[in-house]
């Protein structure tokens, strides 16, 4: 499971480490508790809603996971 | 750590009451976009809720279940020694409700009465206080009664709490007994008292701008006696929380989740209820859900969803798991040894 997987209706392949996530069409407030979801079963990381607000692409979201695992 | 064990207290009976009135989430086209409302209505997995007219309090509610209660188990008022009241939406800020509740329901001068306010773990926190009671000398019976009507502390308008939350009142009776053991695990973490929040009272004193509808975060409208909250703070909390919690107060009793017979959720929303169920490798058959039907309602939640799910499955001895979080943030759970609980169907205010 990674970020792109949550997104149903959107090509996995245009998701980037550049994309502006808030940008995609399907971006909802659900679906960031599904970004939050995945991030602790994944990697055991515990991610807020201010992590969420304050990135902007996809590569943010990775640096804040990365600065945490373990 | 407040890790609370009793012996030969229990839950005696049970019963709940919800308003006639049902709010359709498909109708909420006027907050969200008509082609979001399907895909929202299975996440938070709430269909439809109760919500009580105008002149029916919380108190109203559990008026009723609680009448219900009495008659469908001959209860005489006379034996109820301890009456409490769990809310976060009391009928006055002076006095108790539940001493209202107390000649309302036609209980002895000699009842001890008070009012609990605490999140959406409140029944959990109740409880623990009705078995404490329960197990002096000079207490029997306590009547325990949990509602809440957040239709009157939420803005229609605001589009992360309006879909979720629905009206309820219940009563739950505690007491001496044939019981096996029970335990509470129950926890606290102020430090996240924004996440969910009126931030009008008495730190913030109600002036006329107070009751001032204002556009808030991603649009969403609300006064300042309305309530906030951050949904993924909620989230990110409950699913770090909860899990441990639930898999710790089974630890504690050197029972695992195998031991379970119903484990009942505080119905937040479906979709971090499903998360529960998932990291905890429960069989989801044992994990009943109300949420569909009424919504969250608040600390009532937990009682309603035995209410609802499991009249005539509580026969004999049980093991249940009661978990409920929310405001504080105030989070626990409790491992019940339930015998011959008599559940009431849901009644209709």
């Amino acid at each position: 499971m990674n970020f792109a997987d949550l997104f149903e209706e959107t090509d996995c392949d245009s998701i980037k480490a550049n994309t502006c996530f808030k940008d995609l069409e399907e971006w909802s407030s659900l679906l960031a508790l599904s970004v939050i979801a995945m991030i602790d079963e994944e990697y055991d990381v515990e991610f807020r809603g201010d992590d969420i607000r304050g990135s902007k692409t996809v590569e943010d979201l990775y640096k804040i996971v990365k600065s945490r695992v373990g | 750590m407040a890790n609370i064990t009793f012996n030969a207290v229990g839950i005696r009976a049970l019963s709940a009451c919800v308003p006639h009135d049902i709010v359709y989430n498909r109708d909420l086209g006027y907050l969200i976009p008509e082609e979001e409302i399907e895909k929202v209505i299975s996440n938070i997995g709430i269909a439809e809720r109760r919500i009580a007219p105008d002149d029916v309090t919380a108190s109203d509610l559990c008026y009723k279940a609680a009448v219900q209660l009495m008659a469908d188990n001959d209860i005489d008022p006379e034996s109820i020694d301890l009456l409490l009241f769990m809310s976060q939406t009391q009928d006055y800020r002076i006095p108790a409700t539940s001493c209202i509740l107390q000649h309302r329901l036609g209980l002895p001068k000699s009842t001890m009465c008070f009012d609990i306010s605490l999140g959406c773990s409140g029944y959990l926190y109740a409880l623990s206080t009705a078995f404490a009671y329960a197990s002096l000398p000079g207490i029997n019976r306590v009547l325990l009664l949990d509602g809440e009507t957040f239709s009157k502390i939420v803005n229609r308008r605001d589009k992360v709490d309006w879909p979720l939350y629905g009206d309820a009142g219940t009563a739950t009776l505690v007491e001496k007994g044939d019981f096996g053991q029970s335990s509470f695990l129950l926890n606290t973490d102020g430090s996240g008292e924004n996440t969910l929040k009126i931030h009008a009272g008495m730190r913030n004193p109600i002036t006329a701008q107070s009751c001032v509808e204002r556009e808030q975060e991603d649009g969403n409208i609300r006064s300042d006696l309305e309530v906030f909250m951050d949904g993924m703070d909620v989230f990110n909390f409950a699913i770090s929380k909860v899990p441990r919690c639930v898999k710790q107060v089974l630890a504690d009793a050197g029972k695992t989740v195998d031991d379970v017979d119903y484990l009942v959720f505080h119905q937040a929303n479906r979709f971090m209820m499903d998360f529960f169920v998932k990291k905890l490798k429960i069989d989801p058959e044992r994990v009943p859900y109300c949420i569909s039907k009424y919504g969250n309602t608040s600390s009532s939640s937990v009682p309603l969803t035995v209410a609802s799910e499991l009249v005539g499955k509580l026969d004999g001895t049980k093991n249940v798991v009661f978990s409920a979080f929310g405001a504080g943030l105030s989070w626990g759970a409790a491992l019940l040894s339930m015998h011959d609980c008599k559940v009431s169907p849901v009644i209709e205010y």
